[in-house]
């Protein structure tokens, strides 16, 4: 271990400028904060606290727009801010290392993955090819990946998610730096693949003694692996200390209102909803691929023998990781793709394989609300515009059509000028609320919520849960709500539905799917939910005994 | 992958069915004769009844276009009616410069426009940016025959380093043939440097936003590793194509250059031949072109997998 006296990176004061126009002056404003060798520190806070500015200041690949104007951050008693460009660059890779969110965008996508782990051994070392070559096949083994050799040779796009940031914390700790900078690296990755990797980056860092920056938004990984957390609003540090005690005892308001924002595993009480059956599909598949004249059969089950039922009032929740088909029930539910096999029942009617002109009067009565409202608004369009459009396709005037718009915005919680402006000048919860407002502008009957929640803070996600409840309540709507999440599944949903592979595994009464799984991949999900203890209280109790 | 070529090559026959039947139909369907044009001013009826006779005019044009592709069938491209010659000999002759001419002027387009290119990305907005873009606006738009004379009014005539035109054959020395070379190469890639640098520009430029250029930041790499080795791989596809669509595009254009610089190619062969009314010449000499241009078009798209691991036929 190196020595315990210098922390490995000291922040100290550190103030990041901002570019004139922006919500405020500074990025990131007096930050102070240090890691230890050995030591685990999660920097946490909502989009836009600085919490990522922090950590490309440090590796000094802040934004050209972004300038440092005060403070100091050191790396082994070593001056950052002063350094020139070319130590910089000696450091980068070799002392201090970063991994980052998007493993797939992260590796380049025409080097094989042996190539861009040995580049790191290339620039900052004069080791010869075959040594290079046997280091990276050791550091691959040690990294639990599958036939090194192989691995050595594939491109990114040949290996799984979690495959691909392994190959990055690999890259990354190659050459022993004495900081890890994790910028969010578990976020894009499914619940089981997230626990294997922050198992993996405690396991490494322990070994070696490595101090590690980890930037993220997510408590339940806070409790997972930080020995001290530091809390960031808006640019600045409101509290830090170690993460039992942030976790038990959070003093900050802002870190009180983040940790209570995070859903429990715990199933809310939800009374049983006894309303008319508003959907149902009975043995619903999808296949991808077909035999052409010149390759060979290549079929894929993205969904089989779906059967799910969905009340009126009822909010039925399709869990599963990315691959299991959830999003692919969804899509044939709403008919935006055809499904292969079987029928959809709204209720007496099956419009599985209704022509696009005979579907279009059953468009209206199904709504969806899409993962990331930025994209699936249109940003050349008003809220207004984007709002009014469906009803008017269905014959409402205009006038009408506004009227109701307006009343939307009320019931959504904006300003009806909102309808004015266009996407781009709202924040992401606001721009979901739009798209709630648009999906409820049709009047539907059943709404489908894919991974509406999934993009939003925690303090925002609870908010547009509140009131996903509460359109429901008022409109006596059937929800169909496709999360990855287990946490928000708990608290919205009456009963689960848990999908692998295309095919449902097991489902029920939510209470009795979270308190007894009958599906081992169902108990493998809960189980791998990040700090599940913490939720439930035990990480407390733990904690105050160690 | 074998198969995804011989797919491609089969495919290639009915396009250029489809050219041999249009070229020999709008080649008899326009106005001129070519009777006429060999016989020469003074000649009586007679004669050019006979010269169209001896030629198979005089047949229906079925008949002549049996014969026609049934020779073709045969690798039997005809007998020019003008140079007299079987025209398989005459295009051999004729190819050695036009090659030459088309990898000479690629070649300079190619080492210069990408390098110029990856700077004017990399130095995004700044003055050496807008040269390089301004000197492409000024490539595109002006046109080959006045650069061409222009490079030959200060480098031949006024400075006197390079002759003013014609060519010499590889056979005879690479000194002179370099020396002739020079100028039409320059001239002819002048416009594929602007085409390739722009887009070379456009594809980097966006390269250089992705994640993992930072990764490569990250690492320590510098600056003009991150430029050559991560992006302009990746950027590489576009590049490809408009190297590809510019190879064919100068095909068509060594006709003018070859005229200016007086160089015997298949630019002029062509431009002869047209003026003769030499239908089979014609023919041949197009059928040929679009040959080269299905087989670019192939070569392109077996480039992009090598670029691309990602793209697999």
């Amino acid at each position: 271990m190196s020595n315990a006296q210098t922390p490995v990176l000291e922040i100290a004061g550190l103030s990041i400028a901002l570019p004139g126009g922006g919500d405020r002056a500074r990025a990131v404003d007096d930050v102070s904060l240090s890691v230890a060798a050995g030591e685990i520190v999660c920097v946490v806070g909502e989009s836009g606290s600085g919490k990522s500015v922090t950590a490309f200041s440090v590796m000094g690949l802040l934004a050209k727009a972004l300038k440092p104007v005060a403070g100091a951050i050191k790396l082994e008693g070593e001056d950052l801010l002063t350094a020139t460009p070319q130590r910089l660059r000696a450091l980068r890779g070799d002392r201090m290392a970063m991994i980052f969110q998007e493993p797939m965008t992260a590796l380049n996508p025409v080097l094989t993955i042996g190539d861009q782990i040995e580049e790191v051994l290339r620039i900052h070392t004069d080791l010869g090819p075959a040594e290079r070559r046997a280091q990276v096949l050791a550091m691959l083994e040690s990294m639990r990946l599958p036939e090194p050799e192989r691995m050595h040779a594939s491109y990114p796009h040949q290996i799984s998610g979690g495959q691909r940031q392994r190959v990055m914390i690999a890259a990354a700790l190659i050459l022993d730096p004495a900081l890890l900078i994790a910028d969010e690296p578990t976020t894009a990755l499914d619940v089981t693949t997230q626990a294997q990797i922050l198992r993996l980056i405690k396991d490494m860092q322990s070994r070696r003694g490595t101090g590690v920056l980890f930037i993220t938004h997510d408590f339940g990984v806070v409790a997972e692996i930080a020995d001290r957390v530091v809390v960031m609003e808006k640019g600045r540090v409101v509290e830090q200390g170690p993460a039992a005690d942030i976790l038990t005892h959070p003093q900050h308001p802002y870190t009180q209102m983040l940790i209570a924002a995070v859903p429990s595993l715990k199933p809310a009480d939800r009374k049983p909803a006894l309303g008319p059956l508003a959907l149902e599909t009975v043995g619903l598949a999808k296949t991808y691929g077909s035999k052409t004249l010149f390759s060979k059969a290549r079929i894929v089950h993205a969904a089989k023998d779906v059967a799910i039922r969905v009340r009126r009032g009822e909010t039925v929740g399709i869990v599963g990781e990315s691959g299991s088909g959830k999003t692919t029930v969804a899509r044939c539910v709403a008919r935006l793709m055809p499904p292969s096999e079987g029928s959809i029942l709204v209720p007496d009617i099956d419009i599985a394989k209704l022509s696009e002109g005979r579907l279009r009067p059953y468009r209206r009565k199904i709504q969806v609300v899409f993962q990331d409202p930025f994209r699936s608004l249109n940003p050349r369009r008003t809220v207004g515009a984007s709002i009014v459009e469906g009803p008017m396709n269905f014959g409402l005037g205009a006038k009408e059509a506004m009227q109701r718009a307006r009343d939307l915005m009320a019931l959504v919680g904006l300003q009806p000028n909102a309808l004015e402006r266009y996407p781009h000048q709202f924040s992401g919860g606001q721009r979901q609320r739009i798209a709630i407002a648009r999906a409820l502008a049709m009047e539907p009957e059943i709404l489908i919520a894919d991974e509406a929640v999934s993009a939003l803070d925690v303090s925002v996600q609870k908010q547009v849960l509140a009131l996903l409840a509460d359109v429901q309540e008022r409109f006596n709507l059937a929800i169909l709500f496709i999360t990855h999440d287990l946490r928000v599944a708990a608290q919205i949903c009456d009963r689960i539905v848990v999908m692998e592979k295309g095919v449902i595994v097991e489902q029920g009464a939510t209470a009795q799917v979270f308190s007894a799984p009958a599906h081992a991949y169902t108990r493998a999900l809960i189980e791998a939910a990040p700090g599940r203890d913490f939720a439930t209280g035990l990480a407390a109790v733990d904690a105050v005994q160690a | 992958m074998l198969g995804y070529i011989l797919r491609r090559l089969l495919a290639t026959i009915p396009v250029l069915v489809i050219v041999a039947v249009l070229v020999f139909l709008m080649l008899r369907l326009t106005p001129g004769d070519p009777a006429a044009v060999i016989a020469g001013d003074n000649a009586t009826t007679e004669q050019i009844a006979l010269i169209r006779n001896r030629l198979g005019l005089d047949q229906p044009i079925l008949a002549q276009f049996a014969i026609w592709a049934g020779n073709l069938f045969q690798g039997n491209l005809g007998e020019s009616f003008f140079f007299k010659k079987p025209i398989g000999e005459l295009i051999v002759g004729r190819i050695e410069p036009t090659l030459s001419l088309a990898f000479a002027t690629m070649l300079i387009a190619i080492s210069v426009a990408i390098p110029l290119g990856v700077l004017a990305a990399y130095k995004h907005g700044s003055w050496i940016d807008r040269v390089v873009m301004g000197f492409s606006v000024l490539g595109f738009s002006v046109p080959v025959f006045v650069i061409g004379y222009a490079l030959i009014y200060v480098f031949a005539i006024t400075l006197g380093w390079f002759p003013v035109q014609g060519y010499q054959p590889l056979s005879g020395g690479f000194g002179g043939f370099l020396q002739r070379l020079v100028l039409p190469a320059v001239t002819l890639s002048v416009i594929y440097i602007a085409l390739i640098a722009r887009m070379t520009r456009a594809s980097v430029l966006e390269v250089l936003n992705e994640d993992y250029i930072r990764t490569a930041r990250a690492k320590g790499q510098v600056e003009r590793k991150i430029l050559f080795r991560h992006a302009l791989k990746n950027a590489a596809v576009p590049i490809v194509t408009v190297v590809g669509i510019g190879i064919a595009l100068l095909i068509g254009g060594v006709v003018v250059t070859e005229s200016v610089f007086s160089i015997p190619g298949l630019g002029r062969l062509t431009v002869d031949a047209v003026l003769a009314r030499d239908y089979p010449t014609i023919q041949a000499v197009i059928l040929l072109f679009s040959g080269v241009y299905v087989g670019i078009n192939l070569l392109i798209d077996l480039a992009y997998s090598l670029f691309d691991p990602r793209i697999r036929y």
